[in-house]
Parts: structure tokens; C-alpha cells; sequence
């Protein structure tokens, strides 16, 4: 079992790599250490068919002679592993000519330690604890008359950061992650998904029962025309939308290559839209620091409906004089600092005050496959998938058969009238969201499909 | 390696497996990235491990281990059956394997040049020089220039006395400039988004030519900026190569993997419209479609010896004369519609399990017409050309794409570039439409080295040959501009 613990051990394996490192009289240099131990069992068709556990450890060493940057990184982390790539990091960096992006690794800072990251019930479960959750959530879907298919999994992920310039941090953190999708022989399907840092907060039997019950109120879908349709979006859908508009505009490389929407003060939401991103959100998957070992700051991205802050790594801080947010990803990284740890305000609304405060419109429970049309206006293509319903006098009359959208996301914000008062912490791509259920005024579907 | 494998193969035997799989792979990547006149990344990568992947009482379990010490292997051999043990306990369907001689032999990519010896320096002078040249036009705001290089070395050695040694190696190289203007930005690649990437040595890059394009490159993205709007319509339109591969990955190569069909993927990637009741039957294309997954073509991104289950390499039909007669299968799979594996199987790395993926989904040329012959052609359309964005529903049916670029083609010229062009269909509606498809003069190999599937994720590296296709009476101009 990884413990706890492991964050300092990583952390002494990261400075034995740091030594290595200056033996070769870098200006300066940074190791970080990435740890996971992961499982993960998949059921499809109500039977689990494939179940998988992986052990791996990667030294990312990045060296720096001048202003010439390299970086090399390896999975053996015996001394010849580690003396191998700091010849690498070395001769990388002195093929390049000077960089004047390039000012400096970033500073120690303290580190406050992120609170609630680590559960020992996660690091501890084993493959006969995914399995009885798998059954338990396959049990309750046949009860309902349609098949489970979705994945239970485990991990611990080790983060260690050493530089020359005095920078050490570490820790450890658990997620334990449920999703499913409940489908019966009619093509009627219905999503749930829960995530947690403590195994035992995740209930996969309630996540398999959420699934059905939305699946079997899919059943009997009918097609609808396409057009401009008021929505009531579930968080699964908002995460989506939040995890787009922070990825599309308010990273500092974004802002600096001019392919972001983004100026202070610029009302991109309505009032009642407002989003941050918070590495110490006990109720998120809390990280302290970020991939150079820079403490996470909390950051505003939109304050009703405002735009306020970006968030930044090194290089781009440097280049406008300031400090980096905590938001780098590792190195080297030419696609620039993102905000991972994403939330969105509550607003004062039941969720079924969301679908009563509708005429009519639709009340969808995620997006599918969702691709940026065109950046600077954050126009996005998706589906609707797995529970799309129509609503009339604030009730659900029955479900829709899917639809694509294509719509600008910031016009989406804009249009946002009502909020829930209970967020999801759900995962996104590359970033955990704590969102809400959003009834937006007019959505822009363009598309059908026949399911 | 042998006794590593054995060792493996004789622990999780012993400890109750019916079966097993060992695979041991070194990964050593480089890559250099230009990014508007910098080098923003320049870097290599190393990753070594053993995957073993065991069947027990007709389930499976996979446990995946850095560490190559005897005692360490034994130990995921045990795990990797502790697991299976697991899983078995919810199964309604045990495994059953497609029968195959035990696999042997080596592969290697053909190399001339070994992408891992060449000078870095000298990728590095060649990416800044088109970098610097596409920033000397006016109106270009940033750019990227791109090499990289991976190098697979595999062992696969499974309990029925197969053991195979591959070494895979690919190549890429592209670059992109973007200009900037109010709310409108517009970007030119070449040779498609993502990177031109074949499975080859150092020379690929050097033949890409990335210096010749530059100049074009960045002149067309500052005159799309000042392009009108394409205009929203039902339209004949022409896909270039550098679009038509994503859409024969997104509309025929995913769609007739036999896992999605089964419902494997369902919660995560989706399922599919082809199901088992269309096989051999059901009209997906036009007469002139014929689409193969072909896992022995030279320089193919999905080329190879063997498959991750010791299948050899073969090239299966998919389509044939429109009609839909073949899926990418596995072991697994393949014997629930009566047949053999075609060979698919194919896992990202040590740490991975074995899925059903693309090897290279090729539209075959029809004799007849050159790409260019089809534009002179047509009397009214656009010429659709590098793809931009991708999105397609969960049963592979609805699709949108947008391209770069699009020309508009008036009496069998080119005219009128727009920007933003889109265009939406359902899949087998827009195949049936297609009424011209390029000749062997017009077919290119492209392929993308990020297609994304399976839980845990894993981005493989796909190819597809093309030569250029007409359809008409698409929906072109979708949303809100």
C-alpha cells in the first residue's frame, strides 16, 4: 500500500536527482518527481471485462545553462537512470541559442500544505473493493431493467518538486472515480459519475441507481427540430462549458499570443456567473503546488460575470514582470500554464427550480465529443448525450433523441438565469470542477441524430 | 528478456492463469518545439516497463510494473491474477481466445536514418529557419514549428510459446502559423493540424520540407483573416487528403471497431451504428468506396510485425464497393461474428492493456481521376482543405468538422477563399453522396498520432491513406457567425 509517506520519499529521490543535476554546473536546475499507483475496473454489458493496476514513477529533470533550457525525463531512477538524463538535460540545453523569454526557475515560496488530498481507504483498496462496488452498481442497474457499463477506479499520485534554487515540495493524493452510463435494448441511456479524494464517500450503488433511473426515463426518445432552445444543463454539462472557457481563455499564453477572448473588466457571463480556480478547495482534489513547485494561488477567472484574472506559469509571468499563479504544467511545455482545480459559484436555486422556471426547452444531462469551432469566440460543437429531455410549463414531458450544438460558450454565460445551490465535483480532461445545474436562456442546437 | 518473460509467464501460470501475456517495451522519445521564434521545448524521454495481462476462470487482470526486477515481475504476475480472480466474479460471458499458431519473429520499422543519432541541432537550425520565415510576413501574431520522434522496442511473450521483438519507430513534423485580428483568429498548418507523422526515420522529416511551405503557410493564414465568412448552404464540396483522413477515422475507422459494436467502450468513447446485423449487408458508401484497415503498409503509422496479441499484420476490408463487409477485431471479439482476428489489438506503451485500434484505415483509389481532375470537375462547390475541429456523435452518425481553409470551386476553378468553413452530416448519408474519389497519383499517407480511446486513456498512433473525394449536397456553414 502507498502511504502518505511516500510524498517524502519521493521528495528524497527527487533531491538525489537534483544532485546529479548539478554536478554538471547548471546556473539552474529543477527535478519533479511524478508517482502513480492506479487501478481501474471497467464493466461493460453489467459483467466487468477488463481490470487493470499499474505501478510508475517518472524524474523530470530540467536543467538550465545561461538561458538555454533542456529537460530529459526517465522511469529508471537507479543512479544510471538518473546520471543518463542529467547528460541529456545538459546537452539539450547547450544546443540551443540564449532565450530572452526565459528569466529565471521560479523562487521559493512557502508552501501551505493542501488539506484533505490523502485518503489512506483510497491508497488501501484493493481489486476485490472495485469489484463489489462494480457489482453493486450492475446490481442495481438490472433491478431497473437496463445493463451497466462504466469503470470504478483508484489511485495515488505522488508529486515531488527539488530545484537549485531552494524549492521543496511535496505530497500525495488519492481520487477514487465512478462513472457509468445505464442502457437498455432500446437505445435509452442515462449518465452518473461521482469522484471523491476518500474511496469510502463514493457510492457506487447510488451512482449506478442515478445512471438507471435517468435511463429509464430516456426510454421511448422522440426526435425534435433543431433551433435556439432555453436549457437547464446538469453539472455534467456545465463542466464542460467551465473546463472550455478557462483552457480557451484565461491561460496567460493565451492572452500573449492574442488567441483568448479575455480583458480585464469584460462582462464575458451574466451577474450571476462566477468562477476561480482553488488548488486548496477542501470540497475539490486539493494540490498545494503546482509542476515547478510554485504554491497555488487562488485566482478569480470571472466575478460576476466580470473577467478578473488569468493564471500564469514562470515563463509567461516573466515576460509581463510578474510571479507565477501556480498554475504550470510539467516541463517543457509549450502549451502554457492551465487552471486544474476549477469552480463555479453556487447560485439559490432547488434543481427543480431550474426545470419549473422554464417554458419550454431542454433539460440536458451531459455533452459528447465537444471540439472549438473557433477560439476567440469560444464556439464549441457537441452532442447531448445520455438523458436529453424536453420540457414544457416546467415539466419534463419525455426524452429527446440527441442533438449537436454549436454554440459560442460565452454567449452561453451571458445567458445563464439560474443556478443551483448544490455543486458535483466532477473530473474534466486534465482539471477536477466543482460545479452546478445552470438554466441558460437560449443554447444554438444544429444538428439531430437518430438516437 | 527471456528469462524476464518466462519468469512472468511461469509465476502467473502457477498461479492459476490459463492464459498470459507478457509484454515488455522501452519507449525513448524527442521532441523540439519553435514556438514564435524559440525554442520552447527541447527534450527527450525515456519509459521502460512489463504489462502482463493473465486469464483466470475466463476473466481477465493486467497489472503493469516499472520495475524490471525478477522479484518486482513476480510480483505484478501475481497481481495481475489477483485481479483477473476479481474480475471473474463478474463475468457472464468467459473469455474465449480465436485459435492462432504461436507468433515468432522480429519486425522493424525501415529506418534509414535513425531519428535518435541525427544531430539535434540540426532539427533545431531547420525548425527556427521556418519558424523565422513564416514571421516575416506581416500579420502572422505566433507560430509553431514541431519535430519529434518515438521509438517502441518490444517483447511480446505469451504462455501458449509466442514470442516476438518489434522495433517501431516514427517521425514528425509540421508547422502552423496563426494571425490575429479583433475577435478573429486564423490559423494554416502544414502538412495537417497535429503533425505529418509516418512510421520511418529521420528522412521523412527531411522530405517533409518544412522551409519550402513556410512562406505559403503564413500567407494563408493572414489572408484568411481578411476572408469573407463561408456561407451556410447545402454544397458539393472536395476533401483534400488533409481532411478526408479525420473523416475516415472519425466516420469508418472508429465505427467498425468490433469492441464498440459490443458495448466496451460504451461508457467512455461510445458505441457504434454498425452493428452485427449490418455486416455484409448494409449500403455505408457509394459504389466507389473501399476502405481497408491494412496493417502492412510501408511507412504506415499503424504498421507493424504483430498486434499486442501476437496476431500478425494483415489487411482487413471494411468497405467494399460501397457495401460495409469487414470490423477491426481481436481474439476476443472476432469469434462472436464467426471470424478470425484481424489483428488490432494494439496497446499504448508497458503500462496498457491491449484495444481494439485503428492499424491504417486507407480509402483506396479509384483509377480515373487525379484530385485535380475531380476539381475540374465540378461546376459549383468548395475545396475543403485541413482539418481544424472534430466532433461526432457516440454511435459515430452525426458528425462536424471544420477545416482551415476552403476555396470555392466555380466551372472547375478555384476561387473565393473563406474562413471558418464547417460542415455536418450523418455518416452513411454522406458517404453514399460521394461521386468521385482520387487516383493513385492523388493518394497521400497521413495519419494522427493522438486518437484517444479506452480507461485508463491511451492516444495511439493511426494512419490513414487517402487520395482527395467528392460528395455532394452537404450541409456546409453550420452556427452562428
Amino acid at each position: 500500500m502507498v502511504t502518505a509517506a511516500a510524498a517524502e520519499l519521493a521528495l528524497g529521490l527527487a533531491e538525489r536527482a537534483l544532485a546529479f543535476a548539478e554536478e554538471r554546473g547548471p546556473d539552474q536546475a529543477e527535478v519533479l518527481y511524478l508517482g502513480e499507483d492506479s487501478a481501474l475496473t471497467r464493466f461493460a454489458n453489467s459483467e466487468i471485462h477488463q481490470n487493470v493496476a499499474e505501478s510508475n514513477a517518472t524524474v523530470n529533470m530540467r536543467m538550465v545553462f545561461g538561458t538555454r533550457v533542456g529537460v530529459a525525463s526517465t522511469n529508471r531512477l537507479d543512479d544510471e537512470g538518473l546520471r543518463r538524463i542529467a547528460e541529456a538535460a545538459e546537452a539539450l540545453s547547450r544546443l540551443q541559442a540564449e532565450n530572452p523569454d526565459f528569466r529565471s526557475l521560479p523562487e521559493s515560496v512557502p508552501i501551505e500544505p493542501a488539506a484533505g488530498a490523502f485518503a489512506a481507504s483510497t491508497a488501501a483498496s484493493t481489486p476485490e473493493l472495485r469489484a463489489t462496488g462494480a457489482r453493486a452498481l450492475i446490481g442495481v442497474a438490472e433491478a431497473l431493467g437496463v445493463r451497466a457499463f462504466g469503470s470504478f477506479s483508484t489511485s495515488v499520485d505522488t508529486i515531488a518538486v527539488a530545484t537549485s534554487l531552494g524549492i521543496r515540495a511535496h505530497q500525495a493524493s488519492t481520487r477514487a472515480h465512478v462513472t457509468t452510463v445505464a442502457m437498455g435494448d432500446d437505445g435509452e441511456a442515462g449518465w452518473a459519475e461521482a469522484v471523491a479524494v476518500d474511496v469510502d464517500l463514493v457510492d457506487p450503488e447510488a451512482v449506478g441507481r442515478e445512471a438507471a433511473q435517468r435511463a429509464v426515463r430516456s426510454r421511448g426518445a422522440t426526435s425534435l427540430e433543431p433551433g435556439d432552445y432555453p436549457v437547464v444543463l446538469e453539472p455534467y454539462a456545465v463542466s464542460d462549458i467551465v473546463e472550455t472557457i478557462a483552457y480557451l481563455g484565461f491561460s496567460a499564453l493565451a492572452v500573449q499570443e492574442g488567441r483568448s477572448f479575455y480583458e480585464r473588466g469584460k462582462r464575458i457571463g451574466a451577474p450571476l456567473v462566477s468562477i476561480w480556480d482553488d488548488g486548496h478547495d477542501p470540497e475539490g482534489l486539493p494540490l498545494a503546488f503546482d509542476f515547478e513547485g510554485v504554491a497555488k494561488q487562488r485566482v478569480e477567472l470571472v466575478r460576476a460575470g466580470e473577467a478578473v484574472d488569468i493564471v500564469y506559469d514562470s515563463l509567461t509571468a516573466g515576460r509581463e514582470g510578474k510571479r507565477s499563479t501556480g498554475h504550470a504544467l510539467p516541463a517543457p511545455n509549450p502549451w502554457g500554464p492551465f487552471a486544474i482545480n476549477l469552480a463555479m459559484a453556487p447560485g439559490e436555486s432547488g434543481d427543480d427550480d431550474l426545470v419549473h422556471g422554464m417554458e419550454r426547452g431542454l433539460l440536458v444531462t451531459r455533452f459528447h465529443y465537444t471540439n472549438t469551432v473557433h477560439p476567440k469566440r469560444a464556439i464549441v460543437t457537441g452532442m447531448t448525450r445520455d438523458g436529453t429531455f424536453l420540457v414544457e410549463k416546467g415539466e419534463i414531458v419525455g426524452p429527446v433523441r440527441n442533438l449537436r450544438f454549436t454554440q459560442s460558450y460565452l454567449d452561453a454565460l451571458a445567458g445563464v438565469e439560474a443556478i443551483s445551490r448544490e455543486r458535483k465535483l466532477l473530473r474534466g480532461s486534465f482539471t477536477s470542477l466543482l460545479v452546478p445545474a445552470v438554466r441558460i436562456g437560449a443554447f444554438t442546437f444544429t444538428g439531430a441524430t437518430e438516437f | 528478456m527471456r528469462d524476464l518473460t518466462d519468469r512472468a509467464l511461469d509465476t502467473a501460470t502457477a498461479r492459476g492463469a490459463s492464459y498470459v501475456e507478457a509484454r515488455v517495451v522501452r519507449r525513448e522519445e524527442r521532441a523540439v518545439v519553435v514556438k514564435t521564434g524559440t525554442v520552447a521545448a527541447l527534450a527527450t524521454a525515456e519509459s521502460e516497463g512489463i504489462g502482463l495481462r493473465a486469464l483466470v476462470d475466463g476473466a481477465w487482470g493486467f497489472a503493469a510494473t516499472r520495475a524490471l526486477a525478477p522479484v518486482e515481475v513476480e510480483l505484478a504476475a501475481g497481481e495481475a491474477v489477483r485481479i483477473a480472480r476479481a474480475s471473474a466474479t463478474a463475468i457472464r460471458r468467459p473469455v474465449a481466445l480465436d485459435a492462432r499458431a504461436p507468433a515468432h519473429g522480429r519486425y522493424a520499422t525501415e529506418v534509414r536514418d535513425d531519428p535518435f543519432v541525427v544531430p539535434l541541432e540540426r532539427t533545431v537550425a531547420s525548425l527556427l529557419e521556418a519558424d523565422e520565415r513564416m514571421r516575416g510576413l506581416q500579420g502572422v501574431a505566433f507560430t509553431e514549428a514541431l519535430f519529434a520522434a518515438q521509438r517502441d522496442t518490444k517483447t511480446f511473450a505469451a504462455s501458449d510459446g509466442s514470442y516476438v521483438e518489434q522495433t517501431i519507430t516514427h517521425v514528425g513534423g509540421s508547422i502552423e502559423a496563426n494571425a490575429v485580428e479583433g475577435d478573429e483568429v486564423q490559423r494554416r498548418s502544414y502538412p495537417d493540424n497535429g503533425g505529418g507523422y509516418r512510421a520511418a526515420g529521420y528522412e521523412w522529416f527531411e522530405e517533409l520540407a518544412l522551409l519550402d511551405q513556410a512562406e505559403r503557410v503564413a500567407s494563408e493564414a493572414v489572408d484568411l483573416l481578411h476572408a469573407p465568412q463561408c456561407p451556410p448552404g447545402r454544397r458539393t464540396v472536395v476533401l483534400d487528403p488533409s481532411q478526408l483522413y479525420l473523416q475516415i477515422h472519425e466516420s469508418c475507422g472508429h465505427p467498425s471497431e468490433l469492441d464498440r459494436v459490443f458495448g466496451t467502450e460504451a461508457a467512455y468513447a461510445g458505441t457504434s451504428f454498425l452493428t452485427t446485423d449490418k455486416l455484409g449487408s448494409f449500403r455505408y458508401g457509394s459504389e466507389l468506396v473501399d476502405i481497408v484497415a491494412d496493417a502492412t503498409v510501408p511507412g504506415g503509422l499503424g504498421s507493424f510485425g504483430w498486434d499486442d496479441e501476437g496476431v500478425a499484420a494483415q489487411s482487413v476490408p471494411l468497405v467494399k464497393e460501397g457495401i460495409f463487409v469487414g470490423y477491426q477485431s481481436s481474439r476476443e471479439t472476432a469469434p462472436r461474428v464467426g471470424r478470425k482476428s484481424s489483428g488490432g489489438m494494439r496497446a499504448d506503451g508497458w503500462n496498457r492493456i491491449p484495444l481494439i485500434r485503428m492499424t491504417n484505415i486507407n480509402l483506396l483509389p479509384r483509377p480515373g481521376m487525379t484530385l485535380e481532375h475531380i476539381i475540374a470537375d465540378t461546376d459549383d462547390g468548395l475545396y475543403l482543405h485541413t482539418n481544424r475541429s472534430w466532433s461526432i456523435d457516440d454511435r459515430r452518425l452525426n458528425f462536424q468538422f471544420a477545416t482551415e481553409a476552403a476555396w470555392e470551386i466555380k466551372g472547375g476553378r478555384l476561387g473565393q477563399l473563406y474562413r471558418n468553413p464547417t460542415y455536418t452530416g450523418i455518416t452513411y448519408e454522406f458517404w453514399r453522396s460521394c461521386d468521385a474519389v482520387g487516383d493513385a497519383s492523388s493518394y497521400r499517407l497521413l495519419g494522427t498520432p493522438n486518437c484517444g480511446k479506452g480507461e485508463p486513456g491511451q492516444a495511439a498512433h493511426v494512419g490513414h491513406g487517402c487520395s482527395g473525394a467528392r460528395f455532394r449536397d452537404v450541409q456546409v456553414g453550420v452556427g452562428k457567425w
